[in-house]
């Protein structure tokens, strides 16, 4: 794959290169979230997370990928 | 007395003991805190993944969401939006509805902002959310979230994290005899004593969260503050007798020698 034909992405404030066409699944399985752990926001937009294997992201697309912490 | 069952949006839990899973040395320390306390609910943070690290443990795998009660929390918010956007992530996590609401205004003394607190309680409420709202302890508000539709209301003892313990019981007991909806005091509690005012106060219920944490033992102080908890009930339940400056013998002189 040419580095040209690249997609830059944002998730959790991080840059990303992606290869078109590449989906939001594709991102959670390359990051290996557990999804029944995490939510996920696409664009600030909660994504139902039984969809994202026919969302394909686009260039400059901001992901934030969420889960539980400690807290009071 | 028989206590009636301690009951959150309809759901009966066995702990009147709500424990926070902040401020831990591990995940593991925090998981036997919470089973040493008893506590069947706990509160819990929305916070992005650390994506360089895929390996790092998760509360998830220490603390069961089948078997402990999660509480979001929207700790952090300064307004009305964060904490809806926050709790909208929690509940896409694993369907949560019953979410403890916090809007803070100060990032000095984290007292409540209550006016971003009351516009959240109604907006979540509308959208199906139960929301549990730490609060100030101003009876008058208290209300106002209760006409809202907060689900249990939770009045600061003192500043969170602060351990000074209840600074303000004649407000507590005037939002008691108020409302019918669980009181819970959530924040400032520092040692077992405190948890026991509190219940003996009429509240149903305690959130602890850095007086175990940050404890020198914070699993024998989880176990401190599960009995606090208990005592304070059963006191409160028992009746108290009335103080008097005056002393009363115990024991009878009838056959006094």
């Amino acid at each position: 794959m040419n580095i040209k034909n690249k997609i830059k992405i944002t998730v959790n404030g991080k840059q990303m290169q992606i290869i078109p066409k590449f989906t939001l699944k594709s991102l959670i399985t390359k990051l290996k979230m557990p999804l029944n752990k995490i939510a996920i926001e696409l664009n600030k937009k909660i994504i139902d997370k039984n969809r994202i294997s026919k969302i394909q992201l686009k260039k400059g697309d901001k992901i934030e990928i969420v889960h539980f912490i400690g807290g009071g | 007395m028989i206590d009636k069952r301690f009951k959150i949006a309809n759901k009966i839990f066995k702990s009147r003991l709500i424990v926070g899973t902040g401020k831990y040395k591990s995940f593991s320390e925090c998981a036997k805190a919470i089973k040493t306390s008893g506590a069947d609910i706990v509160t819990v943070a929305v916070r992005r993944v650390n994506i360089s690290n895929k390996n790092k443990a998760r509360l998830m795998d220490y603390i069961d969401p089948k078997k402990i009660t999660y509480l979001p929390n929207t700790a952090g918010c300064f307004t009305a939006e964060d904490a809806i956007r926050t709790l909208r992530l929690a509940r896409e996590i694993g369907g949560w509805k019953l979410v403890k609401l916090e809007v803070l205004g100060d990032k000095k003394n984290l007292f409540p902002e209550m006016i971003e607190t009351l516009r959240s309680t109604e907006l979540l409420t509308k959208e199906g959310f139960k929301v549990m709202v730490y609060c100030n302890d101003d009876p008058l508000m208290a209300k106002r979230l209760e006409n809202a539709g907060a689900v249990a209301i939770m009045p600061l003892a003192a500043p969170i994290g602060s351990g000074l313990g209840i600074q303000n019981k004649v407000n507590i007991k005037i939002i008691r005899k108020q409302t019918k909806l669980p009181l819970i005091i959530d924040a400032g509690i520092g040692q077992a004593s405190d948890a026991t005012t509190a219940m003996e106060l009429g509240c149903d219920g305690v959130l602890i969260n850095t007086a175990i944490a940050k404890a020198k033992y914070p699993i024998q102080m989880a176990e401190a503050m599960k009995y606090a908890v208990i005592s304070g009930r059963k006191s409160f339940l028992s009746g108290r007798i009335n103080p008097s400056l005056l002393g009363s013998a115990s024991t009878t002189n009838k056959g006094i020698i």
